[in-house]
């Protein structure tokens, strides 16, 4: 899957998160938080939801790591490169 | 048309989801009525079989007590005699009471009220498939699901739509949500202009060192996948849900100018939707559920209010109201009461700051929870003692 495969997959994934979600005016590199007002719930299912997709749980240690666009397409991309090695 | 929720006066039948002829059970989901806060859920108070619908769907509002539809209970024989129920389908706006056909030979209900009641079974359907379902004018629980466990998805809806597009002009999806928003808008007016009206707040705030709390959950959600997290909110709702049982006098309602306690605890939580407004569905017996069990709940509670498909018994329960405004750094909330409930009950931000601890200054994440009484049934003393309780149960928090 390359980046650009997963970065779809991320965004439709917010899309069942935040449905009046614009795609052309989501900033890759600010955070989720803050562009879409989302809040703790709401993440917790976006991490739920990327589980679902990817098949990936994310750490609650690592969760800080997926606070935008662009920090979770690097986040899985490493993961599922770490899954198809091991 | 059942009450669903303290500020309601009328509302729309927008689905049937039981034909004439059908069984339903105690607690199963018959209709879809429409509030100006939210598509609900209603489900049957009896068990028994529908045996008339008196109101089809439609842009007719109708007010509360308005029956709706006439389900024999069970045990009950004979057909209903269709005198009666044409005598129950003239006026509308009469009490239950009255329409009660007491006269005839079986023991027909109208359908006004819904308590609270054990889930039914439903029609398994995505709550945005739902809703997508609602705009197009679909019965969802007739589609064919492909999703896990033959769920209906949004797919499915999108699917069934083309196959049989619709011939009629629709009000677009647009307009369909701002005239919901303004009609919440205005529910919303009513409540809290009626709420400072009538209700003698009182305002108390306490701050409470959340860190064994936080501690511990960090702990408990260290290990666990994602699916079983906790967040902290639960923490707080349960921890209040336990201090109302210790001070039950802020849990109840306020009716016929004397204070009505509830023995239930069933927590309003206040949950923002998307694009503006806010509902407060009940978690019931908060109390008395895990931790875990109180987190599903709440989960399940936020994703349907955002899908505009809340429950009969959700909106009209809330023995209290929860908020919480800490997501955005607002340090205290002081929220005005939900008549005709007792107490509303706010909890800030939990905010690194110097505290004192056993003559050390140490920084701790700070809390602050407010609580709104109504001074015509408890005092602040009892409001103190609350709080109080809430902090003290919140250093224990392997215990909630």
């Amino acid at each position: 899957m390359t980046e650009d495969d997963i970065r779809v997959r991320v965004i439709n994934t917010l899309f069942g998160i935040v449905p009046e979600l614009d795609p052309g005016g989501l900033k890759p590199a600010v955070s989720l938080r803050d562009q879409l007002d989302i809040d703790s719930m709401d993440f917790l299912n976006f991490l739920i939801a990327l589980h679902q997709e990817f098949g990936v749980d994310v750490p609650e240690a690592d969760a800080p790591k997926l606070g935008t666009i662009d920090a979770c397409v690097d986040y899985l991309a490493q993961a599922l490169r770490q899954r198809a090695q091991a | 048309m059942p009450r669903l929720g303290a500020d309601m006066t009328a509302g729309k039948v927008v689905k049937w989801l039981k034909q004439p002829g059908d069984r339903v059970r105690r607690g199963e989901v018959i209709a879809i009525v429409e509030t100006d806060k939210a598509n609900v859920d209603v489900e049957s108070f009896i068990a028994g079989v529908l045996e008339k619908i008196l109101v089809e769907p439609g842009d007719e509002r109708l007010p509360v007590g308005t029956p709706l539809a006439l389900i024999r209970a069970e045990g009950a024989a004979g057909p209903a005699a269709p005198a009666a129920a044409a005598a129950v389908l003239t006026p509308a706006p009469v009490p239950p009471a009255a329409v009660a056909p007491a006269a005839v030979s079986v023991t027909a209900v109208p359908v006004v009220l819904a308590p609270a009641a054990a889930a039914g079974e439903r029609a398994r359907v995505s709550p945005a498939a739902r809703k997508r379902a609602l705009e197009l004018q679909l019965d969802p629980a007739r589609l064919t699901g492909t999703g896990p466990e033959g769920r209906v998805t949004l797919a499915d809806v999108e699917r069934a739509a083309q196959a049989a597009p619709a011939a009629r002009a629709e009000p677009s999806a647009a307009d369909v949500a701002a005239a919901r928003q303004l009609r919440m808008r205005v529910a919303i007016a009513t409540s809290m202009a009626r709420s400072k009206r009538e209700i003698p707040h009182y305002y108390l705030a306490c701050t409470i060192d959340m860190g064994r709390a936080l501690a511990w959950l960090a702990e408990r959600n260290a290990g666990r996948a994602v699916t079983e997290r906790l967040i902290y909110a639960v923490l707080l709702i349960k921890a209040t849900a336990l201090a109302l049982r210790e001070v039950p006098e802020l849990n109840g309602f306020w009716i016929d100018n004397r204070a009505q306690q509830s023995e239930a605890i069933h927590a309003g939580i206040a949950i923002t939707l998307r694009g503006g407004g806010l509902v407060a569905p009940a978690l019931h017996n908060a109390d008395q559920q895990a931790l875990d069990d109180l987190m599903r709940g709440f989960q399940d509670l936020v994703k349907r209010a955002r899908a505009w498909s809340l429950r009969s018994s959700e909106m009209a329960d809330p023995t209290v109201t929860i908020t919480s405004l800490g997501e955005r750094g607002v340090e205290s909330v002081f929220g005005i009461i939900t008549p005709p409930q007792l107490a509303l009950v706010g909890f800030g931000t939990p905010l690194e700051r110097p505290w004192v601890v056993g003559g050390q200054v140490v920084p701790r994440p700070l809390l602050t929870a407010t609580l709104s009484g109504d001074h015509r049934a408890t005092d602040g003393h009892r409001g103190a003692l609350f709080l109080a309780a809430v902090d003290r149960l919140l250093q224990q928090p392997e215990a909630l």
